[in-house]
């Protein structure tokens, strides 16, 4: 059978023993740096990119994504033990299991969250490994016209789940593609917005703009007040769920896991709609509904298993399509194209050792999860209680070191300053960076396509609506817009009502 | 409901039109090309009038109703230590070295908390120097001179 050479394939890459070496080490990092209060997933991922590019492309990507799964459950361990969720999808799991902790089940809500990202996580790998060959095979059909309409889809897409109004969404976007434009343009040649100076003609490291908009805002708003603190739940006891407990995680597990494998594919932040949604199915069929909110351990099992089974499967696309889903992605388009790889449907058959070893390696990874984290909840509670005083600077500094080491460049330090200022000052505008960095990395996509799609088609713009696949993403896209922006005219509507009365 | 003004809105408002309308003037700049092939200039024009556009629609519904958020404080002292501290390395890291780079850029960066003490703050200084060159020159064999032709080496 075809799946079983490539997933052997994949395991023969990924068992070497310095990609499971580095897997480990960045499923530990990732902890590390996640469970720090206030320091969500992407913020980890962005901070210890740096890291890995000194590595060969296939290694360097098995430790982000071992990264990424370590910062996701490190987030969710703040979210259990402080109630400070690193990020919106781990927001639903502070419900119930901060609650828990209050009640001294912490252990339990920590090994619930554990077991059922593994259960996920293996699920929701086997889905990847079926879905993604037969769609990189579509993929690779598409022209020049399909993948503007496709980018600009996702990149629309992305606002309607985003915290905040549409319109300011919409303008993060905006506000990065064009920061995407600045460097050299790839038809021409011509500098652009580069000020003379030749260290920018490379364009902007992204690195730089993920490092400031997502690390030094962040800093800042915390600094804002120093003595809000959350107290730590210190000890965590009885690690293992009780017969009941077991018997009661089972459902949602599953449950979640389904929900997560098919909402982690939408681009745009379906894994914060996977753990919202399995929270709710959760509460709505439970017998005990009255617990949710109070400890119920169902509120842990399903929201993190829809989490982590829609951040397996939020690969696809970015592997498939070259489209990332959520801001981690568009790291990880980065990195790709870092080590001179085009995400997109060539890497399946350009590079088959790395799709099938990334693909082996993220259950791997969840293997080492499972392995690093029981064991070892006791020391990421200590991590807990590191001073922000120590935390921030170190931040500074490794992030300053790290995006140096890229080029060589200071011009990159320079521009984690700009960005770490413009995003602090939007963000406390009520902007969020997400969709910037979204911008960011699919601005250069959307211009060459558009010209490229022109050119094609000698200059005739209506090749968009003509070509049906390109004509209906578009379609798409106009309702996403629409169903994004309505919520905001009704409101002004009801605003402009009230005045008349 | 009274018509409510968010000032935060028309900040934000405002920089998005400053900084669309600032790549447009640039892009106006650059050859704009023909529909069947576009110059460097086009994208940029379009991308940024939409920006501008829309900053200025945020604008207009921060007068008129605007999102209730609060700006709340800045930390000044933060932001300056922090702006410092990676100009700092940026400047200086070629020329001094990495070693002498990491260790004033650790510090200012620890000067940014209001509660800082100045014991605590050399021995965080210290130990982020240590544990960075550990990780970053000896574990990742980052090419950077520890100490650098600035000081006479």
């Amino acid at each position: 059978m075809e799946l079983l050479d490539n997933l052997a394939l994949g395991f023969s890459t990924a068992l070497l023993a310095q990609n499971i070496l580095y897997c480990f080490v960045g499923v530990l990092l990732g902890t590390a740096v996640g469970v720090l209060p206030g320091i969500g997933p992407t913020a980890t991922v962005a901070m210890l990119l740096p890291i890995t590019f000194s590595f060969e492309p296939v290694t360097a990507l098995i430790m982000l994504a071992g990264i990424y799964y370590g910062a996701q459950y490190g987030g969710s361990t703040t979210a259990i033990l402080i109630n400070l969720p690193g990020e919106s999808s781990a927001a639903v799991t502070a419900l119930d299991g901060h609650e828990m902790a209050r009640r001294g089940r912490a252990g339990a809500a920590l090994a619930t969250a554990a077991v059922g990202s593994f259960v996920a996580g293996t699920v929701a790998t086997v889905v990847l490994a079926v879905a993604a060959p037969p769609l990189a095979r579509v993929a690779l059909r598409f022209g020049p016209a399909e993948y503007f309409s496709l980018v600009l889809f996702g990149l629309i897409v992305s606002i309607a789940l985003a915290r905040g109004t549409a319109l300011k969404a919409l303008a993060m976007i905006a506000l990065g593609v064009l920061f995407g434009t600045v460097g050299q343009d790839i038809y021409t040649g011509t500098p652009r917005f580069v000020f003379d100076q030749r260290e920018l003609y490379g364009g902007i490291d992204f690195v730089s703009v993920a490092v400031g908009m997502f690390g030094v805002a962040e800093i800042l708003r915390n600094l804002e007040d120093e003595r809000t603190r959350t107290a730590v739940v210190s000890t965590v006891k009885n690690l293992w769920p009780t017969r009941e407990d077991r018997r009661r995680i089972v459902g949602p597990i599953l449950r979640g896991t389904g929900l997560g494998s098919a909402l982690g594919v939408l681009p745009g932040g379906g894994h914060v709609l996977a753990s919202f949604t399995s929270y709710a199915v959760e509460k709505r069929i439970s017998k005990r509904r009255e617990e949710f909110g109070h400890g119920a351990i169902e509120g842990v099992a399903g929201p993190e298993s829809a989490n982590n089974a829609a951040a397996q499967t939020s690969f696809i696309p970015l592997l498939t399509l070259g489209l990332p889903a959520h801001p981690v992605m568009a790291l990880m388009v980065g990195a790709f194209i870092v080590h001179g790889i085009t995400p997109g449907p060539n890497v399946i058959i350009d590079e088959p050792a790395l799709f099938w070893g990334l693909i082996a390696s993220m259950w791997i990874g969840n293997v080492l999860l499972v392995l690093l984290n029981l064991p070892l909840i006791g020391m990421w509670v200590r991590m807990l209680r590191i001073p922000y005083q120590v935390l921030f600077p170190m931040i500074i500094l490794f992030a300053s070191i790290g995006t140096y080491s890229l080029g060589f460049n200071a011009y990159d330090v320079y521009a984690i300053v700009f960005f770490g200022i413009l995003g602090y000052i939007l963000i406390k505008c009520g902007c969020e960076p997400a969709p910037l960095l979204l911008g960011f990395v699919l601005g250069p996509l959307l211009e060459e396509n558009l010209r490229r799609a022109l050119i094609i088609s000698r200059g005739d713009a209506s090749v968009f609506l003509t070509r049906p696949i390109s004509a209906v993403l578009l379609a798409l896209a106009a309702a996403a817009l629409v169903v994004a922006v309505l919520p905001a005219i009704r409101r002004r509507r009801e605003v402009v009502f009230a005045e008349e009365e | 409901m009274e018509r409510r003004r968010s000032l935060p809105d028309v900040l934000a408002g405002a920089i998005f039109i400053l900084i669309g309308g600032a790549f447009v003037a640039g892009a106006l700049g650059y050859e704009l090309g023909t529909p069947l092939r576009m110059g460097p200039g086009a994208f940029p024009l379009l991308v940024g009038a939409i920006m501008a556009a829309l900053g200025l629609a945020i604008v207009v519904k921060g007068l008129v109703a605007g999102e209730m958020i609060s700006f709340g404080p800045v930390p000044w002292r933060a932001v300056a230590a922090i702006v410092l501290a990676l100009l700092f390395f940026g400047f200086t890291v070629r020329g001094l070295g990495f070693v002498p780079a990491s260790a004033v850029t650790a510090l200012l960066a620890t000067l940014a908390s209001t509660r800082v003490r100045p014991l605590a703050a050399v021995a965080v200084t210290a130990g982020l120097t240590v544990a960075g060159t550990l990780i970053f020159v000896v574990g990742l064999q980052l090419r950077i001179p520890l100490l650098g032709p600035w000081l006479g080496f």
